[in-house]
């Protein structure tokens, strides 16, 4: 077989190949659920109340759709240059262990000067720890792909003796948790008696700011002329070291203000359990936003929902909550697929 | 005990030849891949899988050797899906290989949830004893160090010798090779670069599962959720280390797995106390990446690695 551009796709191949995907989600998740012996229809229902079936659910699952905003727009932002940021996990563990190194009591400052340092610092620190695979990638040519999924691991560690001894709580029972954050360190919730906090707006602001400088400003031009041809954009004149280095503090930072706004939002403290993966889950939630930084907020939401639903169903039901995760990773794999079948015809030799 | 003492012990030797194991299974199949052209960061995932497939087999009356096909059969399957989706089809490399290592953890766990609902420790099985090879194993220090392993141990290093002989010394490792360095060249010759990039990765991918394999079937005798912790990822580093050559591989992984032993055992001296047990941990992953710098100038990769091949197109 052999892929040929289609040039005017139809209004249908537009639409039918992604709804295909979707379908093809539903049927593997079905298949797995009813391998547990469980009725699918009952599953998918659960999993959709367990997500929005009640004001409880939906603040949950609003939430759990703020971290992933976060690294899905620091995902998006570099693989639309081709810089594949795999490390999204260890820039979010980097922004929440300076939230609480701040935080906890070696500045003190009221709510409104130190909440902008908390994350501007975060941002730097997301920044700097992506900065390094970057430039081992533009100066000797190291695939940041490994270097930034290796770090993953070695931050984890770092994060864990820090945990264990100079960060560790005095008063936290020999569990490795830092200290708690101060009252001025911890960002407001926006409505009263809601629980959800600003972190969730300032992700909305942060897609919103990535929209419009990927649309209008020649950084954003310059960084998907890099990612579609990296030997055009330089032989263009674009400086692209310059860019992907760029790119990479954006990206970078970005992720490490979901570890801000989830240490001073919703926890208010840190644990080697501050993240279920987030860093890991972005790269789906950008590429089903198409890395699209509005679609980011979209699909941030809808992958939310499956994680905190699928929770709920498999407390309620029984069926292991890695359903979630398979969903995920088949409704990824899927919707690439479908997007090439949007654009090239397969033709048989 | 000092360094010396942890360098001159059997024992110490012995552990690297056993923690290499995993780690040339497993690099020999990436090695495979990328030689025809594909980047598998499918890898961590199907060496995940390859470790519950392969123990769960034989948890389920299967003999020892039948849980390593198992895990050689689910690998390759994983690896078709690879295939399909990165060689006919020709998406990014990068988001097929990270989606197939979710989807490969998330089906494993779930999967394991799902045969063992309510069990707080995995089972046991009866792991692959180790095989004294008579005359070899009988040799001071070396026999011990190098000749008391288990079977899957000799297996991996026979799979470096034969997967060495067939790159180098077969036409179908030519046509392998040239999968990956200059694919219309192949295609000129009548052969179809597709099904020798295909057979690659799916060929590839069993080897990765059964390095996972080795992990529950003969260094251990359980499974665990965090039981690869990324030796998938650090055999990516050690093809790079490799310069591609199985060979070298197989030296990049002893000399890797030599340190991890040391570390293991540095630990317990003195400066073990000193050094919080979290940078003992970190050493492999560190390494990795420092290997990958030192071999960055070179030029070894395979010229057309993550470029897909459309026939017909120029």
């Amino acid at each position: 077989m052999r892929l040929e551009p289609i040039s005017a796709p139809t209004p249908a191949r537009r639409i039918v190949p992604p709804v295909l995907a979707l379908v093809a989600t539903l049927v593997v998740t079905s298949v797995l659920v009813m391998i547990a012996g469980r009725a699918p229809g009952d599953v998918l229902r659960q999993i959709v109340i367990g997500a929005v079936g009640s004001k409880f659910a939906l603040l949950e699952t609003l939430n759990r759709t703020t971290p992933l905003i976060f690294t899905g727009l620091a995902v998006a932002v570099a693989f639309r240059a081709k810089l594949w940021n795999i490390g999204a996990e260890a820039q979010l563990y980097a922004g929440a262990v300076i939230t609480v190194i701040l935080g906890t009591g070696a500045m003190s400052a009221p709510s409104f000067v130190m909440l902008p340092v908390l994350a501007v610092a975060a941002f730097i620190a997301g920044a700097l720890i992506l900065l390094g695979p970057v430039i081992l990638k533009t100066r000797l040519g190291v695939d940041e792909v490994v270097t930034t999924l290796l770090f993953n691991f070695i931050f984890l560690l770092f994060v864990s003796f820090l945990l264990e001894g100079p960060l560790k709580d005095p008063m936290g029972m020999g569990w490795p948790k830092s200290a708690r954050m101060l009252p001025e360190g911890r960002l407001p919730r926006i409505f009263d008696g809601v629980r959800l906090h600003w972190g969730f707006g300032v992700a909305l602001i942060a897609a919103l700011v990535i929209w419009v400088m990927d649309a209008k400003s020649t950084l954003g031009f310059e960084m998907r002329a890099v990612g579609q041809n990296r030997d055009a954009a330089r032989f263009a004149g674009i400086p692209v070291t310059s860019v992907m280095i760029k790119t990479a503090v954006i990206s970078g930072g970005l992720a490490a203000l979901a570890g801000f706004s989830e240490v001073s939002g919703l926890k208010g403290s840190l644990t080697l359990d501050l993240s279920p993966g987030f860093g890991y889950t972005g790269i789906v939630v950008a590429m089903l936003a198409l890395l699209h930084p509005l679609g980011v907020v979209v699909a941030a939401f809808f992958v939310a929902a499956i994680f905190v639903g699928a929770d709920s169903m498999s407390r309620a039901i029984g069926v292991p909550s890695y359903i979630a995760d398979i969903m995920l990773a088949s409704a990824l794999l899927f919707m690439v697929l479908a997007i090439l079948l949007t654009k090239f015809r397969v033709r048989r030799d | 005990m000092d360094i010396l003492d942890i360098l001159f012990s059997a024992a110490f030797w012995a552990a690297t030849v056993r923690i290499a194991s995993p780690l040339i299974f497993a690099t020999l199949g990436e090695l495979l891949c990328e030689r025809a052209g594909v980047l598998n960061l499918g890898i961590e995932g199907i060496m995940v899988a390859g470790a519950f497939a392969g123990w769960i087999a034989v948890w389920a009356g299967l003999p020892l050797w039948g849980g390593v096909a198992v895990a050689f059969l689910v690998g390759a399957m994983l690896g078709g899906v690879h295939s399909v989706l990165s060689v006919p089809f020709g998406l990014s490399q990068h988001v097929v290989g990270i989606g197939m290592t979710l989807l490969a953890t998330s089906l494993t766990f779930y999967m394991y949830r799902v045969i063992l609902p309510e069990v707080s420790s995995p089972p046991k099985i009866t792991a692959f004893q180790p095989l004294d090879i008579p005359v070899l194993s009988d040799i001071p220090f070396f026999g011990a160090a190098l000749f008391s392993q288990t079977a899957l141990t000799y297996l991996a290093f026979l799979l470096a010798a034969v997967m060495a002989y067939v790159l180098y010394r077969t036409p179908l490792g030519l046509a392998v090779r040239a999968a990956g360095e200059r694919p219309e060249a192949v295609a000129t010759q009548g052969l179809s670069v597709t099904a020798i990039r295909m057979g690659a990765v799916i060929v590839g991918s069993g080897l990765m599962a059964i390095g996972g394999a080795f992990l529950t079937l003969s260094a251990f005798d359980s499974f665990f959720f965090e039981m690869v912790n990324g030796r998938g990822w650090i055999c990516i580093a050690l093809v790079v280390f490799g310069a591609w050559r199985p060979g070298k591989a197989v030296l990049g992984a002893l000399l890797f797995a030599a340190f991890d032993a040391f570390q293991i055992r540095l630990q317990q001296t003195p400066m073990g106390a000193f050094l919080p047990y979290q940078f003992f941990l970190m050493m492999p992953y560190i390494l990795s990446i420092l290997a990958l710098i030192v071999m960055s100038r070179r030029a070894d990769v395979p010229a057309a690695l993550m470029v897909p091949f459309n026939k017909g197109e120029r």
